[in-house]
């Protein structure tokens, strides 16, 4: 069937298959191969992006469903010669070893900090009114959704922190 | 020009060490990290290939039987389905680390529940998936073998030792301690499932994969297609994490080969998550009995440990649970006992250091147990157990850190805090500290590396050695740089592609030293070249940013030659291996929170000290050490392999029902690496370690839960189910 998918500034138009995932539509049919497939089941968050600057799994979302909405992967956040401040954190920090969940990661991350800005609070959030503390354990709690084999968890918490400690002085 | 060196000396000379340009050692970022971090860097799946069909496994819904019927014409009908192949040399087994040939083939046999049978392709994905999901195969079943209670045990002789007499230091000892521990089975579970991508240009086959070890993988694609190895090319230039699971090749790679042949165009074939599960490797479950007989004072005089593994029929991979007790701890009088049971369940192969992994952490959890008997504490009762030399050998060890590190550990992490088992309440949450010793067996690989020097001064490293997030992107540009006095932008490494000199892969923790030595020796080779240019020794020679230092005289390295300069090093285990116990050593300190109402266990501290020879990058190497502690947290909390008692099947095969740590499991681990050289070990004096920290990390959980709770539980995981049964007999 024909979908058109807004992703990273661009607008595709493609005849697939109506079964195809949003992230079988990235990787396959747009060549955005960034966007990483570990499970296929929406259980390890390798295959985040934001939809209209929200964090989803693209491989629990039908490509189809998603004409009118803006995507943003791991290559809209920015190239190798142009890393975010996210990105080059990761780098920094030993954030990552495979490599494989990290696109995820860091589209998750990118999301998660724009939650915290705007107050949302999490499972360990102590007050539910008040603005939250980027700290290791709230950033623990709200990256739980990406799975890390590898185990780079505490080195992607320092290298969050650090983007959040910088925006935080910005 | 090359370079061969046979470990058969030690190597004082530590050449690294007299080098100038500072890169050596020190936690340089990782070269590859831009392109992960932007999503950029090509794993096995994600090639652009013209013209690609897409192939879905279709796999055994019984567990053990025969085909007597494969339906192919009920969906090769359908729009887009191009091919359903059933090839006897589709393969039923994965192949084992190392292998070099081909494993198990022929499906039309069933030994395991969810088996690959065939192969369905399509044009498409969805199509492929929709129809190999539908494929309707007949079966006649057979009786299989599911569970190790039900399982006649094969004891082989050559697994069996023993010295003194075990049984009379029992009876004699003042403490003694007979326990018996289980542990599951384990999945590697990579983020990247197994996938290949595979075309043909008339008899050349190449195949972008997922893989380990791409010299072994090569010759196993070959003979499973009865092919010359010198018509396959492999290419696995970044890899998704492997930790055994991609030490040999896996089903998908021989069925996108047999396909691409088959129909004439590109295949690629990806296992899904529940595909990796089911068809690559499990770590086997263990049974493990543990007898330690002990002097008053807590000193050994026995030691024993029996291990009861299992896998398929027919494979001889077998858990080496028992391989650092010969030589851990002191004691004359020494029994391993060591048995297979043949199962009908998932192959069982190498998972994060095979054998210490589950071996190292029950026998820490029983020097726990003698520590508690002996009333002697738990560091202290290690330390006077640490043999001068190899207590079933007598041969002298390449380098012994165990002191250092429980001395380092200890005082780093405030061992001294520690108090009576079940005395330290925070609200509902009970407090304890735990420790356990690290050790892993080294070892050293044959391997070979290409450097070039160009005529504008830059160094191109080129191995087939793979870069699974271990850092070989990394500390191979180090090497390259440090030996050549070159900064970073002046060096690039090409990884995981056979076209190159084979490398030792990844696996066993070997492919630093090993591969790492054969750049080094290249690079030897090429300061001799260098040398020889400027009329000077070798030894004379300093070079330091992308400058020659010899007699006074500072000349550039770009424009020393008009062509480029080439050194082959290569690298073989030699006499140093046979001469010496050669291991590496650490230690873990945790401290856990038991929820007395509930059961949960949650880790607050870990503290790791390890020494592995000399440390290539600091920082990657501390994040190998993070991984496998946080392995370890799986093990003793969460990880378990499930198999329904009835068939053998993975009950829990995905990521959703197996539980490997997620981010808030971990706290913000400390790591300490100790500075050593192992002049045994490898011409660079580097060590393994990928894998010495998930080698008793498990126990300093454990063990902490005891200290918190009182609760000893001998069967892993120590979920909360049996935490809160343990709380409720009064034992906490």
């Amino acid at each position: 069937m024909q979908t058109r998918l807004h992703v990273n500034g661009t607008t595709h138009h493609l005849d697939i298959d109506p079964r195809t995932t949003l992230l079988d539509a990235l990787r396959d049919h747009l060549r955005l191969t960034g966007s990483k497939k570990g499970c296929d089941h929406g259980q390890c968050g390798a295959c985040t992006v934001l939809l209209n600057g929200r964090r989803i799994n693209a491989c629990l979302a039908l490509a189809c469903m998603h004409d009118h909405d803006e995507i943003i992967t791991i290559e809209g956040l920015g190239g190798p010669d142009d890393l975010s401040p996210l990105q080059a954190a990761f780098v920094a920090h030993d954030g990552y070893q495979c490599g494989y969940c990290t696109p995820g990661q860091i589209c998750s991350a990118t999301a998660m900090l724009e939650e915290m800005a705007d107050g949302w609070p999490s499972h360990v959030t102590d007050d539910l009114t008040g603005a939250t503390k980027p700290d290791a354990t709230e950033i623990s709690e709200r990256m739980s959704g990406n799975l890390c084999r590898c185990s780079a968890y505490p080195n992607i918490v320092d290298a969050i922190l650090a983007v959040a400690a910088e925006r935080t002085r910005a | 020009m090359s370079e061969h060196h046979k470990m058969d000396a030690p190597d004082h000379a530590r050449r690294l060490d007299d080098m100038a340009q500072g890169l050596i050692g020190t936690a340089m970022d990782r070269p590859d990290g831009p392109l992960k971090v932007s999503g950029t860097a090509t794993y096995a799946h994600e090639w652009a290939v013209d013209n690609l069909c897409h192939g879905v496994l279709a796999r055994a819904t019984v567990p053990t039987g025969r085909v007597s019927d494969v339906a192919a014409q009920d969906i090769l009908d359908r729009p887009g389905i191009l091919a359903v192949i059933t090839d006897r040399r589709l393969l039923r087994n994965p192949a084992q680390g190392g292998a070099g040939e081909a494993p198990v083939q022929d499906p039309s046999r069933i030994a395991y529940f969810g088996q690959p049978i065939a192969l369905v392709v399509a044009e498409t994905f969805e199509a492929a998936r929709d129809a190999a999901a539908s494929l309707r195969i007949d079966y006649e079943e057979t009786e299989g073998t599911y569970r190790p209670e039900d399982a006649a045990f094969e004891t082989p002789e050559d697994k069996q030792s023993s010295q003194g007499d075990l049984d009379a230091a029992m009876a004699q000892a003042a403490h003694s301690i007979d326990v018996t521990y289980t542990t599951p089975g384990h999945n590697s579970a990579a983020m990247e499932p197994h996938g290949a991508i595979a075309s043909w240009d008339g008899d050349d086959l190449v195949l972008r994969g997922s893989y380990q070890m791409l010299k072994h993988n090569r010759k196993e694609i070959a003979d499973s297609l009865g092919i010359d190895p010198a018509n396959v090319r492999l290419l696995s230039p970044y890899v998704g994490g492997g930790f055994g699971s991609k030490l040999g090749i896996a089903p998908e790679a021989v069925a996108a080969a047999l396909a691409a042949r088959d129909l004439g165009r590109p295949v690629s074939v990806a296992l899904s998550r529940q595909q990796v599960f089911e068809t690559t490797m499990r770590r086997s479950e263990t049974r493990q009995r543990i007898r330690l007989a002990a002097d008053a004072e807590g000193r050994l005089t026995g030691i024993g440990h029996d291990a009861w593994v299992s896998n398929l029929p027919g494979e001889t991979f077998a858990e080496p649970a028992t391989q650092a007790t010969p030589f851990l701890y002191g004691g004359e009088n020494r029994q391993i006992g060591f048995h297979v049971a043949r199962l009908n369940r998932t192959c069982a192969g190498s998972v994060r250091a095979p054998g210490e992994a589950v071996g190292v952490t029950v026998l820490e959890n029983a020097m726990d147990e003698l520590a508690e008997a002996t009333g002697v504490d738990p560091v202290d009762l290690r330390r006077r157990n640490i043999p001068d030399t190899d207590p079933s050998t007598g041969k002298p060890f390449s380098s012994h850190t165990l002191r250092r590190a429980l001395d380092d550990g200890a005082t780093r992490f405030g061992w001294n805090q520690r108090q009576r088992p079940g005395t330290r309440r925070e609200g509902d949450w009970l407090i304890g500290l735990g420790m356990a010793c690290a050790t892993r067996v080294n070892i050293l690989a044959e391997a070979r590396a290409r450097v070039s020097l160009t005529a504008d001064g830059r160094a191109v490293v080129e191995t087939d050695m793979t870069d699974i997030g271990t850092g070989t992107y990394a500390i191979l540009t180090q090497i390259a740089g440090e030996m050549l006095g070159l900064p970073l932008d002046r060096v690039t490494t090409r990884l995981g592609d056979t076209d190159l000199p084979p490398g030792s892969g990844s696996g066993g923790s070997m492919g630093a030293s090993s591969t790492g030595s054969a750049v080094y020796l290249a690079c030897r080779n090429l300061r001799a070249q260098i040398a020889a240019r400027l009329d000077c020794a070798e030894t004379d020679l300093t070079l330091k940013d992308g400058k020659a230092i010899a007699a006074n005289k500072t000349t550039d390295l770009a424009g020393l030659s008009d062509g480029t300069l080439t050194a082959e090093g290569h690298i073989e285990p030699g006499k140093t291996r046979e001469e010496t116990r050669q291991a590496t050593f650490g230690t873990f300190f945790t401290e856990v929170a038991v929820n007395a109402v509930t059961g949960e266990t949650r880790v607050r501290r870990m503290q790791g000290t390890f020494a592995a020879g000399r440390i290539l990058n600091h920082k990657t190497a501390r994040s190998q050490c993070i991984g496998g502690m946080t392995f370890g947290i799986g093990m003793a909390l969460t990880e378990e392999l499930m198999h329904d008692p009835r068939d053998g099947h993975i009950v829990n095969r995905d990521l959703a029902e197996y539980h490997m740590p997620v981010n808030a499991d971990v706290p913000q681990i400390d790591v300490v690496l100790l500075d050593e050289r192992d002049d045994w070990a490898s011409p660079i004096q580097a060590k393994g370690i990928g894998e010495l920290s998930i080698c008793g990390a498990g126990a300093a959980i454990t063990n902490a839960i005891y200290n918190a709770s009182g609760v000893r539980v001998r069967d892993y995981p120590a979920s909360l189910d049996k935490i809160l049964a343990g709380l409720d007999d009064g034992r906490g």
